[in-house]
């Protein structure tokens, strides 16, 4: 069994936990204020390693916050202080020896909206490469033939690789957008809200996406869209004003929640 | 996490609450005509009622339409709600217990039609005392089902599940007696045999009512007890918090 359940008292739900070898992010009693006002409050969980973990919440509750942190997304910003721990694969992301961009290499991160460089298909996905490493051009075109693969975009850009990246659809931006970030590799791929902005058909192509992409990394989802995360994730994590409420298995959490506060909010009820 | 009566009305969506509270209301409808019938079907047996064995026969495509009409609300409700957690498992349950209850509705026009066939016979029928004694059980646990569903009570759904072990038994002893009747008394084999098919479709409807008791369970708790023992399943079921 991947997961266990702690006992937990009546109050709390249980919270699953993985053992270190199933873990890929480790975070632990992670707190983040913005200006001094708090937006994550002691979080801790685990996150198992080739699944789709989905974090839902309310509009506020700290999901994109956290999703933030675990790529340092807020360095920048002199405002944000946090304490607590955040392992990827058992190191600290924090500790001072953390070289920034080799995190950011190995966890990828995909937004809302597509966000495609102003060049052509090929560039964008070579533009990671091109910063990581020399290569010679007939292995740079593989890699670059195998992440437009992974992120099912090849069939549909194979003939066009030159021509600019603007004139592709949101969804297969999205997608190009996915292939950019896998061509370095990551261990781990973010996606915040990565279908909202798009049709029916191509959120259908990217979670379907998400669900081939496991085999070869660790995804972790934040959605508004509650069928969504149930369509796809493995695991869901209900986070409520920068707390964790509830942990466990997706069938679990959308079927008989441990929780009344979680059952109010995925069925739709007041609180 | 355990559900009472009043969860399913407090949705941000008022025709939400609206459409699951008629799902109740309607499974209900079609629980307390099924009850009907079963009461009508075991009475015009035991009082050799014909008129009232027909019309418990007539009625089954009542219950046939309501079943119809549940279904097809459950399945709007799937399709444009996606209901998830309680919400779902109440759908779930409706469902299920739509099944059970057109099937005792099947079981009482069953009893009625020997109701009609025994009334044709003139010498004394043999069997009627275990009819009664095992109907008056059946009938309650029907009706314990039921209302365990309306209140989502699962202390009382789990007497059900508890009864219907008994009923297993006395039907079993009841069947030995007929058959000790049929060898004393050829002559009232083929009376017998109809009292032993109208003990059978009695035996069925505890076994549906057993079943409704079980949707209560997994509609509150979220816990599926199908094919447990129901020894085992108390403790789970009625465990406190």
């Amino acid at each position: 069994m991947l997961a266990s359940f702690d006992s937990a008292p009546a109050s709390q739900a249980p919270v699953t936990h993985f053992s270190p070898e199933h873990c890929a992010l480790s975070i632990d009693r992670f707190n983040l204020a913005y200006a001094g006002k708090p937006a994550l409050r002691e979080l801790t969980l685990s996150v198992p390693r080739h699944r789709v973990t989905a974090f839902i919440g309310p509009s506020g509750c700290g999901k994109s916050t956290l999703l933030r942190a675990i790529n340092r997304l807020h360095d920048l910003n002199e405002s944000v202080e946090h304490s607590g721990n955040i392992e990827l694969e058992g190191q600290d992301i924090y500790a001072p020896q953390t070289n920034v961009t080799e995190l950011r290499r190995r966890v990828g991160m995909v937004f809302q909206t597509p966000n495609p460089f102003p060049m052509s298909i090929y560039e964008n996905v070579a533009f990671g490469l091109r910063l990581q490493q020399r290569l010679p051009k007939r292995q740079r075109d593989d890699i670059i033939e195998w992440a437009l693969t992974s992120a099912a975009l090849w069939d549909e850009v194979k003939d066009r690789l030159h021509r600019s990246a603007w004139q592709l659809s949101g969804g297969q931006q999205q997608r190009l957008v996915i292939a950019r970030t896998l061509a370095v590799q990551p261990d781990v791929l973010l996606l915040d809200e990565p279908a909202s902005a798009l049709d029916p058909i191509s959120t259908l192509k990217i979670e379907e996406l998400i669900r081939n992409l496991k085999s070869q990394l660790t995804l972790v989802l934040v959605t508004h869209n509650m069928q969504q995360a149930a369509r796809v994730s493995d695991y869901t994590a209900f986070l409520q004003d920068g707390e964790l409420v509830e942990y466990g298995p997706t069938d679990q959490v959308f079927t008989n929640p441990h929780l009344q506060r979680t059952e109010n909010y995925i069925t739709g009820r007041m609180t | 996490m355990d559900i009472t009566s009043n969860t399913h009305s407090q949705h941000i969506s008022r025709q939400f609450n609206q459409e699951l509270e008629e799902l109740k209301t309607h499974l209900m409808a079609m629980g307390g005509l099924v009850e009907k019938q079963v009461q009508d079907a075991v009475h015009a047996l035991l009082e050799g009622d014909t008129r009232l064995a027909e019309k418990v026969r007539d009625s089954d495509r009542q219950v046939n339409e309501l079943q119809l009409q549940i279904d097809e609300e459950c399945t709007r409700v799937l399709a444009r709600r996606q209901p998830a957690a309680s919400d779902l498992r109440l759908v779930l349950a409706v469902i299920r217990a739509t099944s059970d209850l057109e099937r005792i509705g099947d079981e009482a026009s069953k009893i009625a039609r020997n109701a009609l066939l025994l009334s044709e016979n003139t010498s004394s029928v043999r069997g009627l005392i275990e009819v009664r004694h095992i109907s008056e059980h059946v009938r309650k646990m029907l009706r314990d089902a039921l209302t365990a569903f309306a209140r989502f009570d699962t202390e009382l759904a789990m007497q059900v599940v508890h009864e219907d072990e008994l009923v297993d038994d006395e039907y079993g002893s009841a069947m030995r007696s007929l058959m000790t009747f049929m060898m004393e008394d050829s002559r009232a084999i083929s009376s017998v045999l109809s009292i032993m098919w109208v003990l059978r479709a009695l035996e069925r409807v505890g076994d549906h009512s057993n079943n409704l008791a079980e949707y209560v369970v997994y509609l509150v708790k979220g816990l599926d007890i199908r094919h447990s023992d129901p020894g085992t399943v108390d403790q789970k079921v009625l465990k406190k918090p």
